[in-house]
């Protein structure tokens, strides 16, 4: 029977009244009294020395109000970079200088170059139309081999190379890795390319600068997933703003996907430019802006091999990959390749020996970092791929294949430094191969044969780290900044309660399954609890919302906050029921003493702290608000398994998805039908990556797919029918190390359904006799095609 | 230029430009927000409005253009006491929305295909769609949404 409120209910989400009446608040519904706006001139080559900006004609134009070129910004600092990782020899990664607006060169199409602050946005992009720009166009690096391969085009002139950092993990496992290779009854070799992405949330980036120049308070609305985090970053490391005078909002913010984590350039230019006008400054992104201003996602090329015994167990997976960072390091680019790739190679399986290089290469591209998966799918991809491919070389069953190597005993500690707390990974392989009906697969490949179609299974396993992370861990790895999370719960006198959280809700619903905890706890309905956030001048300091890391995170802050409320609480009843503490109960929103029917309702426990007549004022304090900082003990690993079918038409190389499974184990889930939201999201971000998304340059470091007339978002026609698509998560096993025994479902669609798909792909391929061992994403009809035809 | 229409049932009217599109009239000077901008390029569809009965992108007609008519945006869809209509309320009941930022245009199209045809099929559905782009959904629980507020049955959520 589901559950009508509380953990595990499908309660309806409140936000969805606003967003359904048009009554949203997003950052570009935002306008102040005065505000000006601002239009960049961004950089229409990708490589070049900035030998002068003449703003002489523009300056005069209609409307200009003033106009800032990289000259303006040489006293504040450049874009900070969040985590340095360490090389292979123990040496930092190569670290160039990120201007706001760039200085002397230019480094990638679409850099910004000038920026024209005037009344209006015609006329900020008229006069940017007058600005002349004097570009000496060098040669441009594109190919990241080529990048380390030689100097002769260097991307930034004082560092040593184009080469970031070489990274290996773990280093002490490499000469055990390489002697298991020597030793291996088979071994399967695979080169691959994760497709450079972009991540596309429907709403493009936004950002309003204002000042105060009476009170010297700076504020920015922008459109992020961690409002405190920019206010950080941007104020102690770019603009030497100090916390107390810097405010920044993120309201409603129409999806994220990782690209919205990072700080960029324009949050920091409006807040400069607001006070250096004494203006409030308006910058909304254009759809072809955000192609060319927006960090990019995955964009890997890697080699994996794996090695076998004779029985087929794998006895080590040994990769090497080049990991593009485009022109400068983005907010979190160093981490994605590294710690969020490297750490997940073991995925599901008991291999003893792993060593993964990266090689980080900088190329005149945009930046790329995290994007939803943020290396876990590079990760999965690469190795469930290998080990399809394996099967079928060793003419085994795949499914079988998988099963025999996984890991059945947790906790388990991998060779790549994380330690799986708990999961049941044949739990959620027999799930799928149920739900997916794959008994029913050779009569439905018969149908499709006759038909002239080739068809296809595929199936995958997943693991991840999410619910980032512990805050010591991460510190030792080279991040720069703690990954707790935190909230207040203040409860008001006639009872209700208000939770200001540091997590941030662009699309995945907290201001509804957040009270479903709390309401849980005390036993009151969940419409007595509001939930804020997005403001630093509400919530506490927070870290923010990616890596699937609100509820686990977050909702554990929550969970501990919420702790401390009824702990004081009951001290307050225990008073009014004149009882000993150790034996008041709470249970559905009442105090009672156990054992007798003497009880007191919340709601009068809440007046009595704030109308403390009658109250223990000599013990405790008024009042009942509380916070929490929680920082996890370790990550969770959600996992699950996947399946995939897929029709081939083999004249035009078109593939359908004909069926869709997924089983996922997110230990306990809040809100049923949210969880089954993100999944369906995921994967249709996994089917688009697989299917039809690119992000392509040509040689000269022109961006190609621009817009969404090149770049082929996902549509509705593109994602499995409705009755042959089986979401499920009823495999749980619980997290052991947060009080809700959450893992987080956020990415989960994104990492496990590309492989999925190309496995399906390769299935139905190899079934209609087409040798093809592995066909790059997207399978585009030309690539499928191509790949049938020779 | 002056301008003026029926938005929403009411008189409105303002100065535009010649190049000033209807989306931006609808936002800047009828303060209309609903109307969302995702792309330049007439593709994603967030800024679908209904013009004289006809779904419209709004970013890809001129304001000017627009003068005379009758237009319905997102915030003239609901009922007339303030609760969602029936395509809203189906939205919300099969969590067809996540973000919220296609929404709108999502609604806005719905409602242009529920009027053409009453009982559309998935593929129908589906086919309709595709001059609005939602990252968030995955289209699943927007597809059923339609369905079930054309009165067909679709499974719940959370029960599949």
């Amino acid at each position: 029977m589901p559950k009508d409120g509380g953990i595990g209910a499908s309660s309806k989400r409140r936000e969805d009244v606003r967003f359904l009446t048009g009554e949203g608040n997003y950052t570009d519904d935002i306008n102040i009294r005065g505000q000006a706006h601002v239009f960049f001139l961004r950089s229409d080559v990708a490589h070049g020395a900035l030998k002068g900006v003449d703003t002489s004609d523009a300056a005069g134009m209609p409307g200009v109000i003033r106009i800032f070129t990289g000259a303006d910004f040489e006293a504040v600092g450049g874009m900070p970079c969040g985590w340095q990782v360490t090389d292979k020899h123990g040496q930092p990664m190569q670290e160039p200088r990120h201007p706001i607006l760039a200085h002397e060169k230019v480094r990638h199409v679409g850099e910004p170059i000038a920026a024209v602050v005037a009344e209006t946005l015609e006329q900020a992009r008229d006069a940017a139309e007058a600005i002349s720009v004097d570009i000496d166009e060098l040669p441009a690096v594109v190919d990241m081999k080529a990048a380390v391969a030689s100097d002769d085009v260097k991307v930034h002139d004082d560092l040593t190379s184009n080469l970031c950092y070489d990274w290996g993990f773990v280093e002490e496992n490499k000469a055990a890795t390489d002697a298991a290779f020597e030793k291996a009854a088979h071994v399967t070799t695979l080169e691959l390319v994760n497709n450079r992405l972009v991540a596309n949330p429907m709403e493009p980036r936004v950002a309003v600068g204002d000042y105060a120049r009476g009170t010297d308070d700076h504020t920015l609305y922008t459109t992020s997933q961690n409002p405190h985090v920019i206010r950080l970053l941007m104020g102690a490391f770019v603009l030497g703003i100090p916390e107390h005078k810097l405010r920044v909002v993120a309201p409603d913010v129409g999806g994220g996907f990782g690209t919205k984590i990072f700080h960029y350039q324009e949050e920091a230019f409006v807040t400069f430019a607001a006070k250096a006008c004494n203006r409030p400054v308006k910058w909304t992104s254009s759809r072809s802006e955000a192609f060319m201003s927006d960090a990019h996602g995955r964009d890997h090329v890697t080699k994996i091999e794996l090695a076998l015994d004779a029985q087929n167990n794998f006895t080590a997976v040994r990769t090497e990959t080049f990991a593009n960072m485009g022109a400068y390091l983005s907010t979190f680019a160093p981490s994605v390749p590294t710690w969020l790739h490297g750490t997940l190679m073991a995925g599901n399986y008991k291999t003893p020996l792993v060593y993964v290089n990266v090689k980080a290469v900088f190329t005149n591209t945009v930046p790329v970092d995290a994007y939803r998966g943020a290396g876990r799918p590079e990760a999965t991809f690469q190795l469930e791929r290998v080990i399809d491919k394996a099967a079928r070389e060793l003419n085994v069953d795949p499914v079988e294949l998988r099963r025999q190597n996984f890991i059945r005993e947790f906790p388990y500690a991998t060779p790549v430094a994380v330690e799986y707390d708990t999961g049941d990974y044949d739990a959620t392989m027999d799930k799928v191969l149920e739900i997916s009906d794959r008994e029913g697969f050779a009569a439905r490949r018969a149908e499709s044969e006759a038909k002239g179609k080739l068809r296809g299974f595929g199936i995958n396993c997943f693991i991840e780290a999410c619910g980032i992370a512990p805050s010591n861990l991460v510190g030792q790895l080279g991040a720069r900044a703690g990954l707790y999370e935190s909230a207040t719960v203040r409860v008001n006198a006639t009872g209700g309660l208000v939770v200001m959280t540091g997590s941030h809700s662009h699309g995945q619903g907290h201001e509804t399954a957040f009270p479903q905890v709390v309401a849980e706890m005390i036993g009151i309905d969940e419409s007595m609890i509001e939930v804020v956030h997005g403001d630093t001048a509400t919530a506490p300091m927070g870290m923010g919302t990616y890596g699937s890391r609100s509820i686990a995170v977050g909702g554990s802050a929550m969970v501990r906050a919420t702790e401390k409320i009824i702990a004081k609480a009951k001290k307050i009843a225990s008073h009014l029921l004149e009882a000993s503490e150790g034996d008041i109960e709470l249970k559905d929103g009442a105090f009672s003493v156990a054992g007798t029917d003497k009880s007191v309702a919340w709601g009068d426990v809440t007046l009595a702290a704030y109308v403390p007549h009658n109250y223990p004022l000599e013990d405790i304090e008024p009042g009942l608000e509380e916070t929490a900082f929680y920082d996890p003990s370790n990550f969770t690993y959600p996992a699950g398994a996947y399946s995939c079918e897929v029709e081939v038409d083999p004249a035009t190389g078109e593939v359908t998805i004909e069926r869709f499974a997924s089983a996922d184990d997110f230990g306990n889930v809040i809100n049923p039908m949210i969880v089954e939201g993100q999944v369906h999201g995921g994967i249709a971000q996994g089917i688009g990556q697989a299917l039809l998304e690119n992000c392509a340059y040509d040689e000269n470091g022109q961006l190609l797919s621009a817009s969404y007339m090149d770049y082929t978002m996902p549509r509705a026609d593109n994602l499995p029918p409705m009755d042959h698509y089986v979401v499920d998560h009823s495999c749980q096993t619980p997290c052991t190390h947060n009080p809700l025994g959450v893992k987080g479902c956020g990415e989960a669609g994104a990492i496990g359904s590309p492989p999925t798909v190309i496995n399906a792909i390769i299935d139905a391929l190899q079934s209609g006799g087409h040798k093809v061992d592995h066909i790059d994403m997207p399978a585009t009809p030309s690539r499928v095609w191509s790949a049938i035809h020779g | 230029m002056r301008i003026d229409m029926v938005v929403n049932g009411k008189e409105a009217g303002g100065e535009v430009e010649g190049r000033t599109v209807l989306s931006s009239f609808l936002r800047d000077q009828l303060a209309l927000t609903g109307c969302h901008v995702g792309c330049d390029t007439s593709q994603c569809g967030a800024c679908v409005v209904h013009v004289d009965g006809q779904a419209v992108k709004s970013c890809t007609m001129l304001a000017a253009e627009a003068a005379g008519s009758e237009i319905t945006t997102i915030e003239g869809m609901a009922n007339a006491d303030g609760s969602l209509n029936v395509i809203q309320q189906a939205f919300q009941d099969h969590h067809g929305l996540q973000c919220g930022f296609c929404t709108p245009g999502m609604v806005m199209s719905a409602a242009a295909l529920l009027k053409e045809n009453p009982k559309p099929s998935e593929a129908e559905v589906r086919d309709y769609l595709e001059g609005n782009i939602c990252r968030c959904t995955g289209y699943h629980n927007i597809v059923k949404a339609i369905m079930a507020a054309s009165g067909q049955d679709v499974v719940p959520v959370a029960a599949e």
